[in-house]
């Protein structure tokens, strides 16, 4: 697995791995300066001011404003650069491009699953192919939890009741940590398992191999016919419901007057609590699906509902949700 | 020279004997020694279950206690270090002793209510104890929702209510002090002729009595939706977890400068009596501990940037927590300078204060990797952070506290402590302080998550060498105790101003009496004069 047996570095694994590092010695190397320039200061002087007899005194010095000035404006400049480097790239670790692979992952007390569009799902194991942005959406089933990735130097944590998501895209085939990081009780430390990073030709075989219960659309679709959405959402916009084709990326008008945009998020809230944002011109009638629907389940309607707006969610199975694509951002290697 | 000193015969030591004398006492200097007592013994429990911990991280596999029992182990070490050790330490102890003689006053302005405060911090430990015995409690000491509110099932009410309660403890002596310094200096005594300690004191209270309401009501938040179900955390029930988060750091994040200050406050008395030297730029020194208080309320956020907040805010706290590190990298310089020409020497406590300046440095400049929102994001809730603070607060606030306890231990007994074991331990907790942290900084790049019972075996070698220097630095630590407790029928007389130092506080007898002064000090000239007459009869040993 990785590198590992050379305590002090982890594996550079992903294309954010190189410029985090290089932004952390960039710090080290500062930090390094200003301390080494302190230490050797006191050290200096307690030598060569030490005290000679006991009636002895030190000078009457009371300041020198130029010196404050000096010392005062210089490290917040440098500190300006440290904000702005580190702002730029945690703009671009937190901005997914379009054509991102969508995977789902679910944190609950003590796992992860996750999915894949294409059916798959596993547990403690994430596939994943070289060479290709993954988006992954999180949520949690019970608490906090935090999806680390240290050989990607990202992490994002599982927020019960909302969707966050992180990117990455791997650079180097092979078996990476995945760790929990924000503690989640007894077995949190348990609470880990393994990247595989595989060539695409692999992780299409490796797609091809699973998947019993068909897509995650396919499962969303029978799920939205179990759960009986379809009679109040008509195609028509003549149900009970509001039709729920071609919603995704639109603003919708709430009932209250106020407006939201239809994203994961939204379809997430309004399946659990659809109370929450009545849209306009119709009633508070949908139950809640509130500890009916277990947020696996929920994730395969999500996409299901997804798949009802084509042209939002363009053929690659992207995010309705994410950003205009950072296609040539110069600070992505590969 | 020596042996002419005598202990004055009536000293506030031997005004009133029995325990009664002491439990109803209002004398600021009687509390303030029950204040050290009391958080001695909560410094050595919280010290036990660092060691459990520290123990149970040698091996990679949790071999040693059950997974709940480390949660509950680190848990009560934050909760003991933090409420009940490291809030109180500085403030109610050296502050509670020294402010009142430093600005020439005979007591506090309130001392019914610095007792109250006392009884306020044994009762929240009662509380603390009570969950304990009663099994302990597993949520971390930062109590997170949805985990502490819904899912653990220990003793989270009880240790809420423990912090809650000592909450109002370090209320009330944040509001003592700072009506004291308003209204009680002695004549002559302005603002910038006060003792920097006096400075740090007033900042580190505005905090107090600003943050600390906001996590007393938190905490009850958290209780009331345990005990009554009220949703306010729980997503299931329409509340919102991430909330907590933001309360809960809007008040500690100015928290971690609470410990620190008053430490600062210290470094600056000792750095100039040990070079007979005023304090370098003594308005920047002073002005930065009110920006830092200031500036520390604006950064909470920080602590999310891996939350789910958004790109946008993660980008004004980013810059922000760069700004609160400048009034710290001041203090730095200030304190530097300050040794240029001075006449320098190195008893325990300057040693002590050197031993700070080391991992004072390296505890702020590893703030600035955190404030780095590329950075934090891989290095956030990692072993990085947890050697980050405690490079603040253990290397920081309790080197402080140390080199405090010591420069000041003449003055609150009377008698010198040994000076050849006390310069040991002074490097014995430096030595051992660095081998049990700095590894963690690399624990923490490599990416090993905090709060974990077992981890990959990859990590044991820097994980060991922690654990090796954790043992170093409980001798370090136990050292003090013994010699401290030996001076106090052995220790030869200290004078009243051994050290030869400036403040108001050495023209008391050692041990002063109760009333501090015989008549009203009158302050003529500025501070931190050192004149060779003084200094000269200083009796180093
Ligand atoms: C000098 C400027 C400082 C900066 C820029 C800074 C920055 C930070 C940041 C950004 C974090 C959050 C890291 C994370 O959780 O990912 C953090 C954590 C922390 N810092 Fe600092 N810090 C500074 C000084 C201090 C000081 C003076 C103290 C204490 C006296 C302190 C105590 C802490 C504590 C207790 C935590 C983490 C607590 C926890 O998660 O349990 N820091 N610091
Ligand atoms: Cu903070």
């Amino acid at each position: 697995m990785g590198s590992f047996g050379i305590p002090l570095f982890p594996e550079q694994a992903s294309t954010f791995a190189r410029d985090v590092d290089a932004l952390y010695f960039f710090i080290i190397a500062v930090s390094g300066f200003f301390a080494l320039g302190v230490t050797v200061a006191v050290i200096v002087f307690g030598i060569v001011f030490r005290r000679r007899h006991a009636g002895e005194v030190g000078a009457r010095i009371e300041g020198n404003l130029p010196l404050e000035l000096a010392w005062s404006i210089i490290p917040t400049m440098i500190s300006m650069v440290m904000f702005g480097w580190g702002a730029s790239s945690y703009f671009h670790m937190r901005t997914p491009p379009a054509e991102a692979l969508n995977i789902y992952a679910v944190g609950k007390q003590w796992m992860w699953k996750f999915q894949h569009l294409e059916g798959q799902r596993e547990i403690n194991e994430l596939h994943v192919p070289v060479g290709r942005p993954v988006k992954v959406t999180i949520t949690s089933e019970d608490v906090v939890h935090s999806l680390y990735l240290p050989s990607f130097r990202t992490k994002m944590d599982a927020i019960p009741g909302r969707y966050t998501h992180l990117w990455f895209e791997a650079t180097k085939v092979g078996e990476y940590h995945i760790f929990c990081t924000e503690y989640c009780g007894t077995n949190h430390s348990g609470m880990i398992g393994t990247v595989v990073v595989m060539e695409p030709n692999d992780y299409q075989a490796w797609l091809a191999g699973g998947g019993v219960e068909g897509t995650l659309v396919e499962r969303g679709q029978r799920l939205f016919q179990d759960l009986a959405c379809g009679t109040c959402h008509l195609d028509t916009g003549k149900g009970r419901g509001p039709s729920l084709n071609d919603i995704v990326g639109k603003t919708v008008a709430l009932a209250d007057g106020s407006t939201a945009v239809v994203d994961e998020g939204y379809l997430r809230e309004s399946i659990i609590n659809s109370q929450a944002k009545i849209v306009q011109g119709y009633q508070p009638l949908m139950p809640a699906f509130q500890g009916l629907v277990s947020e696996d389940n929920l994730v395969a309607l999500v996409e299901y509902v997804k798949s009802l707006s084509p042209q939002a969610t363009t053929t690659a199975p992207a995010a309705a949700t994410a950003p205009a694509a950072p296609a040539a951002d110069p600070t992505k290697k590969k | 020279m020596l042996d002419t000193l005598k202990l004055p015969e009536r000293h506030y030591l031997n005004n009133g004997h029995g325990l009664k004398s002491w439990l109803l006492t209002k004398d600021h200097k009687r509390i303030a020694i029950m204040y050290l007592i009391s958080i001695s013994v909560m410094f050595l429990i919280g010290g036990l279950f660092a060691a459990a911990v520290r123990v149970e991280l040698m091996t990679p596999e949790g071999d040693l206690f059950l997974a709940d029992t480390y949660n509950k182990m680190f848990t009560m070490h934050g909760v003991v270090m933090v409420f009940f050790f490291l809030i109180p330490s500085t403030p109610a102890v050296l502050g509670n002793f020294l402010i009142p003689p430093m600005i020439g006053a005979k007591d506090l302005a309130f001392p019914r209510i610095n007792l109250l405060s006392l009884y306020l911090l044994w009762v929240g430990a009662a509380f603390f104890f009570y969950a304990l015995f009663a099994g302990g409690v597993d949520t971390g000491w930062t109590f997170y929702t949805p985990f502490s509110s819904s899912a653990s099932n220990s003793n989270v009410v009880p240790t809420a209510l423990g912090a809650f309660i000592s909450g109002f403890s370090s209320i009330l002596t944040g509001l003592n002090f700072i009506v004291t310094i308003h209204r009680m200096r002695a004549p002559g005594l302005t603002w910038f002729r006060l003792p920097l300690f006096v400075w740090a004191h007033y900042a580190t209270s505005l905090i107090q009595v600003l943050g600390t309401p906001v996590v007393a009501i938190t905490i009850v938040m958290v209780a009331v939706e345990r005990m009554f179900g009220f949703a306010i955390f729980d997503p299931v029930r329409g509340g919102d977890p991430v909330l907590f988060q933001h309360l809960f750091w809007f008040y500690s994040h100015p928290a971690v400068y609470i410990m620190i200050l008053p430490a600062m406050g210290v470094i600056s008395e000792v750095v100039s009596t040990f070079s007979r030297k005023t304090i370098f730029g003594y308005s920047f020194v002073a002005f930065s501990s009110l920006a830092i208080a200031v500036f520390g309320f604006l950064v909470w956020a920080h602590h999310l940037f891996v939350a789910g907040i958004s790109t946008y805010s993660a980008m004004v706290f980013s810059f922000l927590s760069f700004a609160v590190a400048i009034p710290s990298a001041v203090k730095t310089f200030n304190w530097a300078a300050t040794l240029y020409k001075g006449a320098i020497s190195f008893e325990t406590p300057m040693l002590y204060a050197y031993g700070f300046f080391g991992l004072f440095l390296i505890g702020g400049l590893t703030g600035l990797f955190l404030a780095t929102l590329g950075v934090d994001i891989h290095v956030h809730d990692t072993y990085f952070v947890v050697a980050h603070f405690h490079y603040i607060m253990v290397g920081g606030a309790i080197m402080g506290y140390l080199g405090g306890l010591h420069f000041w231990w003449p003055k609150l007994t009377g008698r010198m402590y040994s000076e050849f074991f006390s310069r040991i331990s002074a490097i014995l907790v430096f030595v051992g302080f660095n081998l049990t942290f700095f590894p963690q900084f690399m624990l923490g790049y490599m990416g090993m998550p905090r709060r974990y019972h077992a981890y990959p075996d990859e990590f044991q070698v820097l994980n060991i060498m922690s654990s090796a220097g954790a043992a170093v630095l409980g001798v370090g630590y136990l050292l003090p105790v013994l010699y401290f407790l030996w001076s106090l029928k052995r220790g030869e007389v200290a004078g009243p101003n051994p050290w030869g130092a400036s403040g108001l506080e050495w023209q008391m007898p050692s041990p002063p009496p109760t009333e501090n002064f015989k008549e009203q000090p009158v302050v003529h000239g500025e501070p931190y004069e050192y004149t060779p007459h003084v200094a000269r009869e200083a009796n180093l040993v």
